[in-house]
């Protein structure tokens, strides 16, 4: 993949200038010096001595925000790397990612934010945070400094795909982390209802596979609101996958209580009979849910409920997914497939181009707090053309992570990244 | 009783709670009467000459214990210390047996240290002497909020108007408890400082500011008393590291900068240096008054003794 020297002044034009953050949607020219954006607008022109890259009326947009996605890095680099998740990021326009703790070690020192830190520098390509973890080692005992952690850079605190199960320590955990009005995210999930490997319900006895009740999920967000209210943190719940998942958090913003939600792709874009045939592919946690659940995401992402998608890539090795059901790790990719298939919804007339195109730049950027995720003067170049109509057919033998588990493989798509820029510099160009 | 004494007339001193202004300034003031005395070389009186102290400590403790003794020996009692386990019995059953045992011996003033709270109220209730908390739980400590209201006011020649941090883990501190209600009472404006896991919840129903960030808590402030932190709270069940609580909560040059230019620094202890202070402040001899709280602790218990045995004994000392 070329990798271009920083000119001082590019010149986008011809390019339909889309800000979510704004509600902008203009036919103009956007100019960026050095790394950052110095102005954009109908009526801008190129500067002399400026390079210009005609956009050809496609959509220049800000660059992406993923908000959720594992790196194996370190420790488990034959799945995936920094390097690797970056190419198959920028590739689908994805200029800041956020990278769970659930590494080995896992990042629960100021040592390991900073080794990060470093090695996206070095690499170049996206844009890397790390989320810190809220207990040490991600086990669920004593809790993490949080502080001295948030100081190094860590912008949220988790478990990752863990939950933090312990009533008790969940308190504390928000407790403390309101001193500092730091963020927790929890992935609701009860372990004392969980253990099972896919969904609850008629298809997991038909296929003789033990279920995941949706209360799993419930349960631990009912609890957790509880606890947000008595401490007063804040508070994030990753990964949706239930229509009452979703009445808990509208009621929780509702009564006023600082809390966000997410989703990913999977749990709008497919339900739990992509497992029907034991495909280990669309073994997820939380696992696909049923037709029900799916239309009940997209109307909380229609309105505005779930606050952001995150791709929730999660690279396993064909080690780990070529087994029998029951034992095959949980997972999916997901950097790739998170655009198309949130223009899906664009395309089949689920939600707005504006408002879809939120949900994975300012929406994730703001409720985080990164600098990222809008068209401003001033503001990093992190941007990504777009031709949002092209159709194309997702193999993810091609894909360029380490792993290949996307239980999207071979699905029809709409919508493709021709370039990605980083800090004013093109660090990715579609070759059609 | 006209010959009780005029401005404090309770039997026993089991908490600061509901203490008038007058109450507390008579203990002080009897206290401050003290401190000359005991710095001179013959201290010994014989107020309570013929009395029985005995101090009962279901928790240890050395320099509390240490300091009431030595007030009823400069006051002239017989002071006999019993130290109690309070682990291999049921507790309730125990205080009261205790007290009908201490009842039987005839003595004139009692010091109490429980872990329970509550624990010296209930003993109180059963004995007839006159009983001093020297310390139940996490709710009150009295004589170590009269021996750090006397020291400031020695310091700054009032407690009403000054600001006043307390600092620390609030949560399970009597100190704090007894410093709440003895300033506030006497017309201090009083913050509380620590992270929330340390912040009780309604402790600002207490007539106190809370601040979760010290810099902004200890802006403008007089007074910075820190407040001793187990290390059983440090692993990570209430606080990640001490490490991180140091780099927070500790008392440092740096911090203290933001409080008054010649506020005082103070702590119950014993300390731990590089958790909740660092040497360098504790040691500011411009600043520190650690030492003379320890100083004022003696002074204060012989004000707080002579009064109670006087009020028991209808005057007659």
């Amino acid at each position: 993949m070329p990798v271009f020297d920083t000119p001082t002044q590019v010149a986008y034009t011809n390019a339909r200038l889309i800000d979510p953050a704004t509600g902008l949607d203009t036919p103009g020219t956007l100019v960026t010096t050095g790394e950052v954006i110095t102005a954009f607008g109908p009526d801008v022109t190129p500067p002399a001595g400026a390079t210009v890259v005609d956009c050809g009326g496609n959509a220049l947009i800000p660059g992406l925000v993923d908000m959720r996605a594992q790196l194996r890095e370190p420790g488990e680099a034959h799945k995936e790397s920094i390097k690797s998740a970056g190419k198959a990021a920028v590739s689908a326009g994805i200029t800041t990612l956020v990278a769970l703790p659930n590494t080995d070690p896992v990042i629960d020192d100021e040592a390991a934010i900073e080794f990060m830190a470093r090695r996206a520098r070095q690499i170049g390509l996206t844009k890397v945070y790390p989320y810190a973890a809220a207990t040490k080692g991600t086990d669920g005992k004593e809790l993490a400094e949080m502080g001295l952690l948030s100081l190094a850079g860590a912008v949220a605190f988790t478990d990752g795909t863990k939950p933090i199960a312990h009533a008790g320590l969940m308190r504390r955990a928000l407790q403390y982390a309101a001193t500092y009005d730091l963020l927790v995210m929890q992935h609701p999930e009860e372990p004392g209802l969980s253990g099972g490997v896919m969904n609850a319900g008629d298809l997991a006895t038909r296929l003789g596979l033990s279920g995941i009740p949706r209360e799993a999920e419930i349960v631990m967000l009912e609890r957790d609101m509880r606890l947000v209210e008595m401490t007063g943190a804040r508070y994030h719940a990753a990964h949706l996958s239930t229509s009452e998942s979703v009445e808990i958090i509208r009621r929780a913003k509702a009564k006023g209580l600082r809390v966000t939600c997410d989703t990913a792709p999977p749990y709008f874009a497919l339900n739990e009979l992509e497992v029907s045939d034991y495909r280990t592919f669309a073994k997820l946690n939380p696992p696909l849910r049923s037709e029900e659940d799916r239309q009940a995401i997209l109307a909380g992402l229609r309105d505005g409920v779930i606050d952001a998608i995150g791709s929730d890539h999660s690279p396993q090795d064909q080690d780990t997914k070529r087994v029998p059901f029951a034992v095959a790790a949980f997972g999916g990719i997901g950097l790739e497939t998170l655009l198309p298939l949130v223009l899906e919804l664009v395309h089949t007339g689920q939600l707005p181009l504006m408002q879809a195109l939120k949900l994975i730049t300012c929406g994730p950027a703001d409720l985080l707090g990164l600098p990222a995720g809008r068209l401003a003067v001033g503001a990093a170049a992190d941007l990504a053309v777009v031709d949002l109509e092209k159709p194309w057919k997702y193999d993810a033998k091609k894909s360029l992570s380490k792993s290949k588990n996307s239980p999207f493989d071979g699905r029809l798509l709409q919508g493709r990244v021709l370039r990605t820029v980083i800090d004013g510099r093109t660090v990715y160009q579609h070759d059609a | 009783m006209k010959n009780e004494a005029p401005n404090y007339s309770h039997r026993h001193l089991l908490g600061i709670e509901g203490l008038y202004p007058h109450e507390i300034s008579y203990l002080l003031d009897l206290a401050d009467s003290y401190v000359e005395t005991n710095r001179r070389p013959l201290r010994k009186f014989d107020i309570l000459k013929g009395r029985t102290q005995v101090n009962m400590f279901f928790e240890a403790s050395t320099r509390t214990r240490a300091s009431f003794e030595l007030a009823g020996q400069r006051l002239g009692a017989d002071v006999i210390n019993m130290q109690s386990s309070g682990s291999s019995v049921t507790k309730g059953e125990t205080l009261i047996d205790t007290a009908v045992t201490l009842n039987a011996m005839h003595i004139d003033a009692l010091v109490v240290r429980h872990q329970d709270s509550g624990a010296v109220k209930l003993l109180a209730d059963k004995v007839n002497c006159a009983v001093v908390n020297g310390g139940d739980g996490a709710h009150e400590h009295p004589t170590q909020a009269l021996l750090d209201a006397l020291t400031i006011r020695r310091r700054r020649g009032r407690l009403d108007g000054l600001l006043v941090a307390i600092c620390g883990d609030v949560l399970h501190s009597r100190v704090a408890r007894s410093n709440i209600h003895l300033l506030t009472t006497m017309g201090a404006v009083v913050r509380v400082i620590g992270p929330k896991p340390l912040i009780p919840g309604g402790i600002s129903e207490m007539g106190v500011e809370v601040f979760h960030d010290m810099r902004k808590g200890l802006k403008d402030v007089d007074i910075v008393m820190m407040l001793r932190v187990q290390n059983e709270r440090m692993q990570g069940n209430y606080i990640p590291s001490v490490r991180e609580y140091f780099h927070f909560f500790g008392l440092d040059k740096e911090k203290l900068a933001l409080a008054k230019p010649n506020a005082l620094i103070m702590h119950p202890g014993p300390m731990n240096r590089g958790v909740e202070i660092d040497s360098d402040v504790a040691d500011d001899v411009e600043r520190s008054v650690i030492r003379e709280q320890v100083e004022m602790g003696v002074a204060v218990r012989m004000a707080v003794l002579e009064t109670l045995v006087r009020n028991t004994t209808g005057g007659k000392v």
